[in-house]
């Protein structure tokens, strides 16, 4: 699996409204492109849209990879909420993909991404008995186990305490290694130790945001993330409303 | 224990309270008979009793089976196929609107006196609650799973089996509740149309006699029976719904 640089163009429409206009963004292969901005400007309907999920908003442009061929079916959503089936055991919820299409899952590789993920020993438990941070374990290994060349992620780890949150920023940087990634996040923090690209999406369209250049993900402790943190929340200060 | 001994309390203060109208009103027992008296006609008639009530137990389980097993398949039905839903939906809403306790003299008029009659009435009236509430939830698969069938590209019947259907689960537990407690209803409407046999065959005749305190005694069956079945739909709900 080679994964393909997205390229996102035109208008984001919602009816006749323009919710951010001019897109023209490029998402560069096997790395981490992060959206940064206010809420109700489009951030998860542009996820969406790239993940192929029925939307009521539509881009004026399209969304295309540089290999040329479609993306259906090789992009895979990662939402806030984790989407666990509650009657289903770990290692269900993890095969599910597989078993909804009639194919026969495959447990032993289930099982090898639960070791990855950090959930060895999990398989018969119910999600009912797991922790906020083990529930997006579970939605990480089933969305690796998918194995799509394109992720997109709307704030997975946006309901997790602060320790957790920390430790799944890196458990997704190592096990998404080589994906295209889209992440959407409200955590400038998290922007600064994952993103290879960071864009400011606002109402009159996206602006970059500078990083440190090193390659994420970027240590906690690391003065130049702190500092990427500080002024990605200076840049997120001047679009909030006073 | 701690469930039984309020139910018991409770069983005690309703005797104590009807025995206490029968004395101070002093209505005659071809009227209103006492506990005791409607006790000592259950002894009495006992082996009566458990056969008519027999009778009735089985066209209630046969009818029930029946019913619940048509909704359940009906509401698949509906679930896979647009076509179905078209077709089926608007009837479905109409025979709902249609009393179907009305529809007993003509069930007895083409299935006659005997226990057909009596099983289709109950399968009827189970079926339309059972259908329609485990289709409701069919439907009703929240929006973040719709979204992970389409990423997963899933096959519809898949779908169904692996989300819509337990998701549907609680749903359907609702509809059986219903089911329960109305096809006691069904059962003795039946019979009191037309019949030969059954508990509700026994109130009408025993009615007739002057035997109140029969009568009384195969309403308290019929009673026992009822609160059985509901508890019975009840507890399978509540295993769903804990899921």
């Amino acid at each position: 699996m080679t994964a393909p640089s997205l390229h996102i163009s035109g208008d984001l429409q919602l009816g006749a409204q323009t919710l951010c206009p001019a897109l023209d963004l490029t998402c560069p292969a096997g790395q981490w492109t992060v959206l940064l901005g206010p809420s109700g400007v489009g951030k998860s309907t542009l996820a969406r849209l790239i993940a192929g999920l029925p939307c009521p908003a539509h881009l004026t442009g399209g969304i295309t990879a540089s290999d040329g061929l479609p993306l259906d079916g090789r992009v895979t959503l990662m939402a806030q909420t984790d989407q666990l089936l509650p009657w289903a055991s770990v290692l269900d919820n993890i095969t599910l993909g597989a078993r909804l299409r009639g194919q026969r899952p495959d447990p032993a590789r289930a099982l090898d991404l639960m070791s990855r993920v950090g959930l060895e020993g999990f398989a018969t438990r119910r999600p009912a008995t797991l922790s906020g941070g083990q529930r997006q374990r579970v939605a990480l290994a089933r969305t690796l186990i998918e194995d799509r060349a394109v992720v997109v992620m709307d704030e997975p780890f946006s309901a997790l305490d602060a320790a957790t949150r920390a430790a799944m920023q890196v458990l997704a940087a190592t096990l998404l290694h080589g994906r295209t990634v889209i992440l959407i996040t409200h955590d400038p923090l998290e922007a600064a130790r994952l993103a290879h690209r960071a864009h400011l999406m606002q109402g009159d369209g996206l602006h970059p945001l500078p990083l440190p250049a090193t390659v994420p993900p970027r240590a906690l402790s690391d003065p130049a993330t702190l500092s990427a943190q500080a002024n990605l929340y200076a840049r997120l200060m001047q679009v909030a409303p006073a | 224990m701690t469930r039984l001994l309020p139910a018991l309390a409770a069983l005690v203060f309703a005797l104590t309270l009807w025995q206490a109208v029968v004395w101070l009103t002093g209505v005659p027992h071809f009227i209103l008979p006492g506990p005791a008296r409607v006790g000592a006609a259950l002894l009495n008639n006992a082996s009566l009793l458990v056969h008519q009530a027999g009778f009735t137990l089985a066209n209630l389980a046969m009818g029930l089976t029946a019913g619940i097993a048509l909704g359940v398949a009906s509401a698949l039905n509906l679930a896979m196929s647009s076509a179905a839903r078209v077709l089926l939906r608007p009837l479905m809403v109409f025979a709902q609107a249609v009393p179907v306790f009305a529809l007993a003299p003509i069930v007895t008029l083409w299935l006659g006196y005997g226990a057909p009659s009596k099983i289709v009435m109950v399968a009827l009236v189970t079926y339309f609650p059972v259908t329609s509430a485990f289709f409701d939830g069919l439907m009703r698969l929240p929006p973040a799973l719709d979204d992970l069938t389409r990423q997963m590209q899933a096959r519809p019947w898949r779908r169904l089996m692996l989300l819509q259907l337990p998701h549907a689960l609680p749903a359907l537990g609702s509809g059986l509740r219903l089911a329960a407690v109305q096809a006691p209803f069904a059962v003795i409407i039946a019979e009191w149309v037309g019949a030969s046999k059954g508990l509700g065959h026994l109130m009408l005749i025993s009615n007739g006699r002057g035997q109140t305190d029969l009568m009384f005694a195969a309403l308290m069956v019929l009673a026992g029976l009822s609160l059985c079945l509901f508890s019975a739909a009840d507890r399978l709900a509540r295993h769903w719904d804990r899921d």
